[in-house]
C-alpha cells in the first residue's frame, strides 16, 4: 500500500513538475523579453531563440547525466584494473583479444547479426504481403504481432518449455520434443546440442522481431501508389514479378530501416541469452559476457567495461546508419 | 486493327450498379473520347475494357474475340494512368522495357524499341534517368512511351492530362494529337472530364451519364445536334441557356411563346397537334447578340466578365428566374446594371421537351454505329396533348 502511495506521489510530482517547469520558465521568459512596448519585435525574436532550449533542457540535462556521462564513465573504468584501483592502459582490451570466451562470443553475435534480421525481415515481409490479401488478415496480423507484446525475458521463458527436455520415451512436455518423438526422434536436449543451440535462441528473438518488420513493412506496401501495380498487370507481370520486381524496390529503404533496427536490438541481446542457457554450451554474447564480468563472483569493472565499450562500437556505425535511413523515409 | 465491340457491358459493386446497358461499337483506328460529369462511370468504363475492372453484365469483344475474362495483358491494350504509375525505380529506359523484358524480348530488340520510343517522344536525353528527376510532362511522355514499346492495338487514356498545368496540357494534348496522326491505325479511348480536349481529340465522343450512354456522336454532332438538355448543357462553356416557353406553331419550322414574355421561330419541325407543349427553348450563350428588334430574352445584366476576345453577360444570377448567360464577341463596356435586349438565329435553336430533343423524336440520330440510349426511366408524360418521345 505505502509502494502504491508512493508511485502515485512520483507520478503526481513528476507531471506536476514537467507542467510548473514549462509555465514557469516561460513566464519567467516573457517578464524577461516581453512580448509587447517599444522592443516587441526584438523581444519576441530573441524569445523564440530561447525557447526552444527551455523546452529542451531538461531532457539534454537526463540523458547527459544517465546516458552521456556513463559512457565516458565506462570508456575511464575499461582502462582500469578490475577493483578501479589501478591504471592498466589498454590492458583490458588485450586480454579480449585473446580470451577464448570474448571470441565466442563475437563469432556467437556475428552469427545472430546474420540470421536474425534476415529470417525477421523475411518473415515479416511475406506476413505482411498475404495478410493484405485475405480477409482475416488484420487478425492474423494481431496474431503475429503479439509477442512483440512480451517482454524477452517472458519470451524466454515460453520458449525454454518448448525445448524441454524430459527422459526419452516418457511423456515429453516440451513442444519440439513433443513433435520429434511422435516423428519417431529420440527426445533431445535442445539447448545443450551444440552448435544448433545457437540457432534455438535466435528463433526466439525471430520470433518476437518478425512482428515488428511485418507492422512496419505492411503499411510500407500499403504506400506504394496501386497504379504502378496496375501498369505491372498491364505490363503482363505475374504476382510474383510484380512483388519482387515492382513492389520490394519501392520499400527497400523501408526494409533497410527495419533490417537495421532488428540488427541493433540483435547486438544488444541479453535476456533471452541469460534466461535460457545463460551463455553455456557455446552460446556466450557480447552483452551476457559483459554481465558475467560486471556483476557475477567478483566484479571486474574494467574488463566488463572494455567488453561494454566494444558493444557500443559494433552499434554505433549501425545506428547511424539507421538514423539517416529513417530520415531520408520521412522525407 | 482492332475492333471493340461492347454489348449491353454492366458493372455493378454488390447491389450498387455504376453501369448498366453500355451499348457502343468501336472502329479500328477510332480516336474516341468518354467524358461525363464526376462519378459518371467513364473511368471504371475504361478500367473494364482494359481489365482492371471485372465486366459484371454483358460481353466485350476485341476483333470478335470476347474479352471478358482474358487477362489484362493479353488483351492488346496498353494504358497511361493520370498519376503517370511509373515505376519509381527504374529508370526512364528500364519503364518502358518493363514489359517488354517481362515478355521475354531479346536485348536488341528492347533496346531498339526503347530508343525509338524515346524518339518519338522527345526522351532521348533522359533514358537513363529515374523517373523523379523528370518534370511532370516528361513523366506523361515516358507513360505514354511505355505504351508505345507494347505496340498495342488499342490506346487507353485515364485522364492523362490533368496532373499537368495549364501550358503544358496544352502541349501534351497536341503531342498526343500527333501521336494518333503517326498511327491511324491504333485504336485510342481516351477518358476526361476537359470538354475542350474531348471537342479536340475526338473523333467521336461519348458522353456517360448516370451510369449509361448520353449520346456517342462526333464532337460538332453533339454541339450543333444535342439529344438531351443533359448533352446540351454539358458540352459548350458557357452552359447552354434553357428558356421555357409553349409550342404555339407548329411546321417545317415552329414558333414558340417563351414564358419570358418573348415569341420566336425556331428552325425545327413540329407535328400537327404539338400545340400547346410545354418545352425549353435551348440557345447557346456564343449564339446571343443584341437587338433592338423582337427580343428572345430581355433583362438587367448582373454581372459582365470582360475576356477581351469575348465578353459574357450573365442575367439572373440573383436568383429571380433561371439564370441566363450570353457570350458576346470582342469588348463591350458599360452594359453592366443595364436592360439589354437578346436574340438569336432560328437556326441555333434546340427544342427541347420532357429533356429530351425534338430533333430526335423520329428516332435514333442517324450516326454510322449502332448504338442505343441507356436510360430505361420512363417517362411520365405529364402533358396530355404531347405524344409519347420517341427513343
Amino acid at each position: 500500500m505505502e509502494l502504491l502511495l508512493l508511485a502515485v506521489g512520483t507520478i503526481a510530482v513528476g507531471v506536476l513538475g514537467c507542467m510548473a517547469w514549462f509555465w514557469g520558465s516561460n513566464y519567467v521568459l516573457d517578464a524577461i523579453l516581453p512580448p509587447r512596448g517599444p522592443n516587441a519585435g526584438d523581444n519576441i525574436r530573441r524569445a523564440g531563440m530561447i525557447r526552444p532550449w527551455l523546452f529542451l533542457g531538461p531532457a539534454i540535462l537526463f540523458l547527459g547525466v544517465y546516458l552521456v556521462y556513463p559512457v565516458l564513465n565506462s570508456i575511464w573504468l575499461s582502462l582500469f584494473n578490475g577493483s578501479s584501483t589501478q591504471f592498466v592502459g589498454g590492458d583490458n582490451y588485450a586480454w579480449l583479444a585473446q580470451d577464448a570466451k570474448f571470441r565466442e562470443s563475437m563469432i556467437n553475435n556475428f552469427f545472430w547479426l546474420l540470421i536474425v534480421p534476415a529470417l525477421a525481415t523475411l518473415f515479416g515481409l511475406i506476413a505482411a504481403q498475404l495478410t493484405d490479401r485475405i480477409r482475416w488478415g488484420n487478425f492474423g496480423k494481431s496474431l503475429i504481432f503479439m509477442p512483440m507484446a512480451i517482454s524477452f525475458v517472458g519470451a524466454g521463458v515460453i520458449w525454454k518449455f518448448i525445448y524441454e527436455y524430459r527422459e526419452p520415451g516418457t511423456e515429453q512436455i516440451g513442444l519440439l520434443n513433443a513433435i520429434w518423438q511422435s516423428l519417431g526422434g529420440t527426445a533431445q536436449t535442445w539447448l545443450t546440442l551444440q552448435p544448433w543451440n545457437n540457432f534455438f535462441l535466435m528463433i526466439v528473438l525471430v520470433w518476437i522481431q518478425t512482428g515488428f518488420a511485418m507492422v512496419i513493412l505492411s503499411a510500407a506496401l500499403r504506400g506504394i501508389p496501386e497504379e504502378t501495380i496496375e501498369a505491372a498487370v498491364l505490363d503482363g507481370a505475374t504476382p510474383w514479378q510484380i512483388f519482387f520486381k515492382i513492389k520490394v524496390p519501392q520499400i527497400l529503404g523501408t526494409i533497410a530501416v527495419v533490417w537495421t533496427t532488428i540488427t541493433i536490438t540483435v547486438l544488444k541481446v541479453f535476456d533471452i541469452v541469460f534466461v535460457m542457457t545463460n551463455g553455456q554450451w557455446g552460446t556466450q554474447v557480447l552483452a551476457n559476457l559483459m554481465y558475467d564480468w560486471m556483476f557475477r563472483g567478483t566484479p571486474d569493472y574494467g574488463r566488463g567495461s572494455a567488453i561494454a565499450i566494444v558493444l557500443m562500437i559494433l552499434v554505433l556505425p549501425i545506428m547511424i546508419w539507421n538514423i539517416r535511413n529513417v530520415r531520408k523515409e520521412m522525407r | 486493327m482492332a475492333d471493340l465491340n461492347l454489348n449491353n457491358v454492366a458493372k455493378s459493386y454488390g447491389e450498387v450498379n455504376v453501369l448498366r446497358g453500355i451499348n457502343l461499337d468501336i472502329k479500328s483506328g477510332e480516336f474516341i473520347v468518354f467524358v461525363g460529369p464526376s462519378g459518371c462511370g467513364k473511368s471504371t468504363l475504361l478500367r473494364m475494357i482494359a481489365g482492371l475492372e471485372r465486366i459484371t453484365g454483358g460481353d466485350f469483344h476485341i476483333d470478335g474475340v470476347r474479352m471478358n475474362d482474358i487477362p489484362p495483358s493479353q488483351r492488346g491494350i496498353a494504358m497511361v494512368f493520370q498519376s503517370y504509375a511509373l515505376y519509381p525505380h527504374m529508370t526512364v529506359r528500364d519503364n518502358m522495357a518493363f514489359a517488354l523484358k517481362i515478355a521475354g524480348k531479346s536485348a536488341d530488340e528492347i533496346k531498339t524499341a526503347t530508343d525509338r520510343a524515346g524518339k518519338m517522344l522527345q526522351l532521348t536525353p533522359y533514358l537513363d534517368r529515374l523517373p523523379k528527376a523528370l518534370s511532370g510532362g516528361q513523366r506523361q511522355r515516358v507513360a505514354i512511351g511505355r505504351a508505345i514499346v507494347r505496340d498495342p492495338k488499342v490506346y487507353l487514356f485515364d485522364e492523362p492530362l490533368s496532373n499537368l498545368d495549364a501550358a503544358l496540357r496544352v502541349a501534351t494534348r497536341i503531342e498526343i494529337a500527333q501521336l494518333k496522326e503517326s498511327m491511324p491505325d491504333r485504336t485510342m479511348i481516351y477518358v476526361t472530364h476537359d470538354q475542350t480536349e474531348a471537342m479536340t481529340l475526338a473523333d467521336r465522343i461519348v458522353v456517360l451519364a448516370g451510369g449509361g450512354i448520353a449520346q456517342v456522336g462526333a464532337p460538332l454532332e453533339l454541339y450543333e445536334r444535342p439529344i438531351n438538355e443533359f448533352v446540351a448543357q454539358f458540352i459548350g462553356s458557357p452552359a447552354m441557356n434553357l428558356l421555357p416557353g409553349k409550342v404555339v406553331a407548329t411546321g417545317e419550322r415552329t414558333q414558340v411563346q417563351l414564358d419570358g414574355g418573348g415569341v420566336c421561330e425556331v428552325a425545327i419541325p413540329t407535328r400537327a397537334g404539338d400545340e400547346g407543349m410545354v418545352v425549353n427553348l435551348g440557345v447557346r450563350p456564343e449564339d446571343m447578340r443584341i437587338t433592338d428588334g423582337p427580343a428572345l430574352f430581355e433583362g438587367k445584366v448582373d454581372l459582365t466578365e470582360a475576356l477581351g476576345e469575348v465578353t459574357l453577360l450573365y442575367f439572373g444570377t440573383a436568383g429571380e428566374g433561371d439564370p441566363v448567360t450570353a457570350k458576346l464577341p470582342g469588348i463591350h463596356t458599360g452594359l453592366n446594371r443595364q436592360t439589354v435586349r437578346l436574340t438569336a438565329d432560328p437556326e441555333a435553336m434546340h427544342l427541347f421537351h420532357d429533356g429530351q430533343s425534338l430533333l430526335y423524336r423520329d428516332g435514333p440520330p442517324t450516326t454510322p454505329m449502332r448504338w442505343t440510349q441507356a436510360t430505361p426511366d420512363p417517362v411520365v408524360l405529364t402533358d396530355v396533348i404531347a405524344p409519347p418521345p420517341v427513343r
